[in-house]
């Protein structure tokens, strides 16, 4: 069994916002939406200051809340790989996902469903990286199976240190910011 | 200093959640109301109540059916992709309490009909004489009334409770986070439905009866949300500044003032000054006691999605 994430080095991002573009292109996100984001934090007073930029998305939690909470089954872990994908044709608009997702990943699409980041599901079933990770200047994104031992992501997290976001929330994400 | 930037501008969800308006409260008050009437009317007929000609049991059953369509209704208009509401219909979703929620409220009907077909009203009986027939036939069992009164009890204390845990069992909300909201919707709902109850009933003891109960029901909503600060507050930091919404943040003056003073503390001081035959019972406190209630559901639904776990607790 596959279980995809990403590790996603915060040393080399610059905050460039390609990834964002990128997203948006690929998989026509409207305007005004984002499915990722740049999301930049400054700690201390000058000079004594640290900086974290930190490009984000859906965090494809293996215990996705939003998948317990949805209604109709529309919120689904799409299999090989546990990636989190919601059905538009089952999808009613109740909003309950966007509640329950601690990171604020999910939106209503002006149709009327909720769209989120899909890991570009699409290209992955092409086995291509996701559109964010393709174009980065600075290659500072990685995508992988964290089942397979060659991946880059899991040589990245054996070997550098790393935080999730929001760990405590229970919701076991599967995005990986090197430190 | 921790400055915290993002590019990120999603309609309805920055800077923050703000995707359920004003239908989700009206439903999960109405919701909570219409479960206090189905456990008051299934109490009226489980003791025999409903002997007396003018008991409330009899037109109990028929505003619940109204005002627990209206309660859908006013769901079906939060849906944002509503050409697929049938799709609730299709599945039974065991980990999500909407699921659970959309069937419960499929049971509640029957629930209704069955106590509606008790007493039906002479014109309608005559325009469909099959009814009388079965309202009679069922008339001539004490034993079935008295079942139905239980299943009214049990159906609607589920839905009251449901109303709460649906809101509760999203982790992502702080506020919501709590086991005890189940209690203090279903506690809110009968306080809601004795007040509705005693605003319309036409039999005085039953006015009185419920007068005084809603005294008991007040009280202990008043506990159970002590109850909920204290679990909050001795919890993790995240349910800390979710209490502090309600307790002194931005939520504090509509919480303080229109829940727990209009809504449940001048209430409880004028009923209970009422069946101490100080003052005449009026329609001032059970007034109060319903928007109250709907204040209540406005307030939590509106600063519970303004909760939200802190993510600067984990930036080192």
């Amino acid at each position: 069994m596959a279980r995809y994430a990403m590790a996603i080095d915060t040393r080399k991002c610059v905050g460039c916002a390609d990834c964002v573009a990128a997203c948006e292109a690929e998989n026509d996100v409207p305007y005004g939406y984002a499915r990722d984001w740049i999301v930049q934090i400054a700690e201390g007073k000058f000079p004594n200051t640290h900086v974290e930029i930190l490009s984000e998305r859906c965090n494809h939690c293996s215990e996705a809340p939003c998948v317990d909470a949805c209604p109709t089954g529309a919120s689904h872990y799409y299999e090989p790989g546990g990636i989190v994908l919601v059905d538009h044709e089952k999808c009613i608009g109740c909003k309950a996902c966007i509640a329950a997702c601690p990171y604020g990943a999910r939106f209503v699409h002006p149709e009327g469903y909720v769209d989120k980041c899909t890991f570009c599901v699409h290209r992955v079933k092409e086995e291509l990286d996701p559109a964010c990770v393709s174009v980065c200047p600075t290659h500072c994104m990685h995508f992988g199976d964290l089942d397979d031992p060659e991946s880059d992501v899991v040589k990245l997290l054996q070997t550098r240190k790393y935080h999730a976001l929001l760990p405590e929330a229970g919701t076991k994400p599967n995005l990986y910011y090197l430190i | 200093m921790i400055e915290f930037s993002t590019t990120r501008h999603n309609p309805l969800i920055d800077p923050f959640l703000h995707t359920w308006s004003w239908q989700i409260p009206l439903y999960l008050f109405l919701g909570g109301l219409v479960a206090g009437m189905m456990i008051i009317s299934g109490y009226f007929l489980f003791s025999g109540r409903y002997k007396e000609t003018n008991c409330s049991c009899y037109y109990l059953p028929r505003m619940s059916f109204l005002l627990i369509s209206l309660g859908m209704l006013f769901l079906f208009f939060d849906l944002e992709h509503k050409q697929f509401v049938w799709r609730l219909y299709t599945t039974f979703q065991i980990t999500s309490p909407m699921s659970w929620g959309a069937w419960i409220l499929l049971l509640v009907y029957p629930v209704l009909l069955a106590n509606m077909l008790l007493r039906i009203s002479e014109k309608f009986g005559e325009k469909y004489p099959f009814l009388k027939n079965i309202s009679e036939k069922m008339n001539s069992h004490h034993i079935l009334i008295r079942n139905i009164g239980v299943i009214n009890m049990l159906v609607g204390g589920v839905l009251g409770m449901y109303t709460g845990i649906l809101l509760s069992s999203l982790g992502a909300r702080p506020l919501w986070n709590t086991s005890i909201l189940w209690l203090l919707f279903l506690v809110s709902g009968l306080s809601g439905a004795a007040a509705f109850v005693h605003l319309i009933a036409k039999n005085v003891h039953e006015r009185e009866l419920l007068a005084k109960s809603d005294n008991g029901f007040l009280i202990i909503e008043l506990f159970v949300i002590a109850m909920m600060f204290i679990g909050m507050l001795t919890n993790s930091r995240a349910h800390k500044e979710a209490a502090m919404l309600l307790l002194s943040g931005p939520f504090a003056a509509s919480f303080w003032v229109l829940v727990i003073g209009l809504g449940i503390v001048i209430p409880l001081i004028l009923q209970l000054l009422a069946v101490s035959h100080k003052i005449h019972h009026t329609p001032v406190a059970p007034i109060l006691v319903i928007i109250g209630g709907i204040i209540l559901r406005f307030v939590i639904v509106y600063a519970g999605e303004f909760s939200h776990w802190s993510r600067l607790i984990t930036f080192k």
